[in-house]
């Protein structure tokens, strides 16, 4: 690094506010699409899961097995079939992977009824679809704002990966800032990426409290 | 082309059979960053996370911790690290540490917390001293969750390694990010496909260790439902 650099150019930073807003904007929707279309497919997947167990099983120990490969690796995986460049190379692995938090979650979550209030919505004469709606998808929030608060953030922090194959959003700072030696780039992609973390979790707090808030209570800080 | 040729280029160059840019050595690299950085990892987090979790101290500090790094851009840090401290091992070694602390140290953390207090206050019943029931209590109650913490950590630096090949570190990353550089396609299927395995070894690895390698009376029993 040059010596007369230092570490934070705040003229730069003045100079391209209109520029980090578009990157952080894109990065917004490359990440939390996925996490909302994996959230789609968790419920109903989630849903057949919790009846049947056994299937369950197996799907389990695939989804885990899929979370633990790095994200670069599977970019480059799809990249002959999508194209360098593309928007789905970094999204569609994304969507798995929220995908694989979500599923445990879901499952989890519905299966957290206790057993007394499902028998009381049964004895109210709730059918299972309503039950389903009215008792047992409410009962299961909590856990899926948890799974949610972690899909997102680290999906969130894996788009940046992105960069290295050309679509990255605000992980392109990282490329740039390193190509030229410039520091800023680099601090305010970071700065950047874990405002929209923290920002995006903490509107799942509040979701959480909105939608259970009976739940604040019990499960406070565990979950 | 496609993904057959690909690979069968890749593993048959002569250039992958020996020498620095053979898979033996890339590999051999990637587990020694691994192996490296966890190992300082834990030296910072694991006694940091007995004693955190047996005196019931820090779980502010815990939570907030992993929120934040879980949320840190990998190739930021590294980037950034290697801006400040020149390239070198020690420098790219810095965010793999800086990633695997928080798992190890949630691991420790909460599996001390976890023991049981009955369990705890008859070991002081019968008399044994604090550290005595650190270790000989709580200790081997903790391990499965310092496995699982060791786990999320040895997965975290093995995906790490691979972005951080972008600044110069060895690996198998390298496949992935010179063959992207030179356009050399069977390079990088080669490399994604060797860490994707890597991964999926690792993964086997730690479910063989929670079978098999804990005291018998903490293993994880086949549950009924």
């Amino acid at each position: 690094m040059p010596d007369d650099e230092p570490l934070v150019r705040w003229d730069w930073i003045g100079d391209h506010l209109g520029y980090l807003g578009g990157l952080t904007l894109d990065h917004a929707v490359m990440s939390l699409v996925p996490v909302l279309i994996g959230l789609l497919l968790a419920l109903p997947l989630g849903l057949v899961c919790a009846r049947f167990p056994r299937l369950y099983q197996p799907l389990a120990v695939v989804f885990n097995t899929l979370y633990a490969l790095p994200a670069l690796a599977v970019f480059m995986l799809l990249l002959p079939y999508t194209g360098p460049g593309n928007l789905s190379t970094v999204m569609i692995p994304l969507t798995f992977y929220a995908l694989a938090l979500l599923l445990p979650t879901t499952v989890e979550g519905i299966r957290s009824t206790p057993e007394s209030v499902r028998q009381a919505a049964v004895a109210l004469g709730y059918g299972p679809w309503r039950r389903l709606a009215a008792v047992e998808l409410p009962s299961s929030v909590p856990y899926l704002v948890a799974g949610l608060r972690v899909a997102a953030v680290s999906s969130i922090s894996m788009a940046a990966i992105g960069a290295l194959i050309g679509r990255g959003a605000l992980g392109y700072l990282f490329i740039d800032g390193f190509q030229r030696t410039f520091t800023t780039p680099i601090l305010a992609g970071i700065v950047l990426v874990v405002a929209l973390a923290l920002l995006v979790d903490l509107v799942l707090v509040l979701a959480r409290r909105v939608l259970a808030p009976w739940a604040i209570r019990e499960q406070g800080a565990a979950l | 082309m496609n993904w057959i040729d690909w690979l069968h280029t890749f593993f048959t160059a002569p250039a992958r059979q020996s020498g620095p840019d053979s898979i033996v050595h890339r590999l051999a690299e990637h587990l020694a960053f691994t192996g490296e950085s966890l190992l300082y990892a834990g030296l910072l987090a694991i006694p940091a996370g007995l004693l955190l979790g047996y005196t019931g101290r820090g779980a502010v500090l815990v939570t907030a911790l992993t929120g934040v790094t879980r949320a840190l851009p990998t190739l930021g840090l590294v980037t950034l690290v290697v801006l400040l401290a020149g390239v070198g091992e020690s420098a790219v070694l810095i965010p793999l540490v800086v990633l695997a602390v928080p798992p190890l140290l949630v691991g420790a953390v909460e599996g001390v917390r976890g023991t049981d207090p009955d369990l705890r206050d008859a070991a002081r019943g019968i008399g044994l001293t604090h550290p005595q029931v650190l270790f000989r209590v709580c200790l081997p109650a903790a391990l499965p969750a310092l496995l699982a913490g060791l786990r999320s950590a040895t997965i975290q630096v093995i995906a790490t390694a691979t972005v951080a090949a972008y600044v110069g570190l060895g690996g198998l990353g390298r496949y992935v990010i010179d063959g992207l550089a030179l356009r050399d396609y069977p390079a990088v299927a080669g490399g994604a496909v060797l860490v994707v395995l890597l991964a999926l070894l690792t993964q086997l690895l730690f479910a063989g260790l929670l079978r098999y390698a804990l005291p018998p009376g903490i293993r994880p029993r086949r549950t009924v439902n």
